[in-house]
């Protein structure tokens, strides 16, 4: 663990010269959290690059000196690489899209009405957030079995279309919150319907909005296994990428360059969106407080 | 969801809360708003919470005071056998060993990742301009690492023969780690599952406190400074009271989501070896899946909901004073 953060000084010493003498180990402690945030997304990468005879040597190559695409060759040729991840990207796509749309709608009606009950909606909505998944799996299993939904794409988007669904209305809301809604009575008293100035003025102040939440929702559903891994049984052709990555390591259990190159191509979307939306990443959730 | 049918405590009961907002501008649209169109934009979303959460939440209950084997999967017409199951469960010394293990999982996970993380946080906030940018990368970083490539990431680093960290250990004079068997150990497998979500957890929690952080003023800090406090008083003092909410939410947000150290539990040891990495719902899932004891699985589900709606009753007070126009 990160043990090397620092420590409190001790009380008493005279203040100046301990915040200069406290900047070296300030810097120490950073580069060693920097390190263990980063290593293990190193090392993957670079196994990934590395010749099969450098990866099981005893004596590992911190630095791969000569590098080859091979790994990725062999990921990407095996059996169903390409099926799965179009698998994985259809039932994504689908499951953002309905989130958004459906949350949308929600957070319009929280954000800019007034009703009975809203307060119990949004109630609601904070509990889902919150949902026990992990203990829902069986009776999800049971109750797809029984209408015949076990193995197929379209139901598991539905359950990653819940899952992404709260917090989808929950940032949204936050995000309407902040358009004043005078620009929409403007637009209405010009002669726009409610729909017609929810469309031309709102919706294109929400597209940073609407961004950042897809694409949170995408991440989750990207990532989502236990589902996608109890759900779809008996149609092999129907798994998702994080399914088939963990299966890949079975059957190739050895090919430690192989098995690497498959987490970093399973990786890289993930990677690049958290990396690309970083100041979105780093404010815009603390509002709705959800983990990607 | 026990929480659901309790009615919201108004919020204005919150005494001690931090700076009081004023009250809500009067909703100037009440009459514009009403109608039926609110309830008509909220219907997909109620619907798809009652057929995707709901249900299967009662639809749980109600097999967990079933006889639910394989026989009646297949069959159907389950018998009603009342609290038979959760007797069955509760007189098992098995399942209160896992309890006991997820209680010790969720308290070493939680403690560690909100030590860690308010560490981090309080070194992001001294470091430059430059210092912080790479840390709060590298946290971004591990944060967008999907949990099953960052699992396969850690079966490999702690791989006995050619792992890097057994070779760092080894190479640093700890020589017993040579070939060290990290997942044929019990306490060595749980250690190695705490540690991977400990390192995907820091960053929510590091980022979350270090944006809490900013809000603290600086002139109350450097009052104490004046008056000779330390850096550990100054945190004692001014910077914990000022963002004890904030702890709260992490902490609860920690606590539900230790539980889905399930795939990370799954992927790499399936609650093993033995039953030293076996949490609840590891344990349900293993119960239902495997020995086809639907009944006695799900159970296990329902106790985890109930257990984490005690959470979850502690999260919702805090949120009520967090979110004042709720």
């Amino acid at each position: 663990m990160t043990t090397a953060l620092p420590r409190p000084a001790p009380a008493g010493a005279p203040v100046p010269p301990r915040r200069r003498r406290r900047r070296p180990l300030r810097s120490a402690a950073a580069v060693v959290v920097f390190v263990f945030c980063t290593f293990p997304v190193y090392w993957m990468f670079s196994t990934a690059l590395k010749p099969a005879g450098d990866i099981q040597t005893d004596e590992p190559k911190l630095v791969p000196f000569s590098w080859t695409f091979d790994h990725f060759r062999t990921a990407m040729a095996a059996d169903g690489f390409w099926l799965f991840w179009r698998n994985s990207l259809l039932l994504t796509v689908g499951a953002v899209l309905l989130a958004l749309v459906v949350a949308l709608a929600a957070a319009f009606a929280v954000a800019r009405m007034r009703w009975r009950g809203r307060r119990q909606f949004l109630l609601m909505v904070f509990a889902a957030q919150m949902a026990p998944w992990e203990s829902l799996i069986i009776p999800i299993y049971i109750m797809y079995r029984d209408t015949d939904l076990l193995d197929r794409l379209p139901a598991l988007t539905l359950v990653y279309f819940m899952i992404t669904l709260p917090f989808t209305i929950v940032v949204l809301r936050n995000f309407l919150a902040t358009v004043p809604p005078e620009l929409e009575e403007a637009a209405q008293v010009d002669g726009c319907t409610r729909l017609g100035a929810f469309r031309r003025v709102i919706f294109p102040l929400l597209a940073p909005g609407l961004m950042a939440t897809s694409l949170f929702g995408f991440i989750t559903a990207w990532n989502e296994f236990a589902y996608a891994n109890f759900l779809i049984i008996n149609n092999q052709d129907a798994r998702t990428l994080p399914v088939w990555l963990t299966s890949f390591q079975n059957t190739f259990g050895t090919d430690w360059g192989a098995t690497m190159a498959a987490s970093t191509l399973f990786a890289i979307p993930a990677l690049l969106i958290f990396l690309l939306l970083q100041r979105q990443v780093t404010s815009g959730f603390a509002s709705g407080a959800v983990k990607g | 969801m026990s929480v659901i049918g309790q009615r919201p405590r108004p919020a204005a009961k919150t005494g001690g809360a931090p700076p009081a907002r004023g009250d809500e501008p009067a909703p100037r649209r009440r009459a514009r708003g009403s109608g039926w169109w609110p309830y008509l934009l909220i219907a997909p979303t109620v619907l798809g919470t009652a057929a995707l959460l709901l249900v299967p939440l009662l639809r749980g209950l109600l097999i967990s005071v079933q006889d639910f084997k394989l026989r009646e999967l297949v069959n159907g017409d389950a018998k009603f056998v009342g609290l038979d199951n959760y007797g069955t469960l509760l007189g098992d010394p098995r399942f209160w060993e896992v309890v006991r293990r997820t209680f010790l999982f969720m308290a070493v996970n939680v403690v560690l990742i909100v030590g860690v993380g308010t560490l981090v946080a309080l070194l992001i906030e001294r470091l430059g301009r430059f210092g912080r940018t790479a840390v709060l990368s590298g946290l971004v970083l591990a944060w967008g690492m999907p949990v099953v490539a960052a699992t396969t990431v850690f079966q490999w680093m702690f791989h006995s023969e050619y792992g890097v960290v057994n070779w760092a250990l080894t190479s640093l004079g700890f020589d017993s780690f040579d070939r060290y068997a990290w997942f044929a150990n019990g306490t060595a497998a749980f250690a190695i599952v705490v540690f991977l979500v400990v390192w995907q957890s820091v960053p929510f929690a590091a980022i979350t406190l270090y944006a809490g952080l900013t809000t603290v003023p600086r002139e109350l800090h450097e009052a104490a400074r004046l008056d000779g406090a330390s850096a550990f008083q100054t945190f004692r003092t001014i910077t914990f009271p000022m963002l004890r909410p904030l702890f709260m939410l992490v902490i609860c947000l920690e606590v539900i989501w230790t539980f889905r150290a399930f795939v990370q539990i799954w992927v790499i040891t399936q609650g093993g070896p033995g039953d030293a990495t076996t949490i609840l719902p590891v344990y349900a899932v293993q119960t239902a899946l495997s020995a086809q004891r639907y009944d006695l699985g799900t159970a296990a589900s329902m106790i985890t909901v109930l257990l984490m709606s005690s959470v979850l009753v502690i999260y919702f007070r805090q949120l009520y004073r967090q979110e004042a126009e709720l």
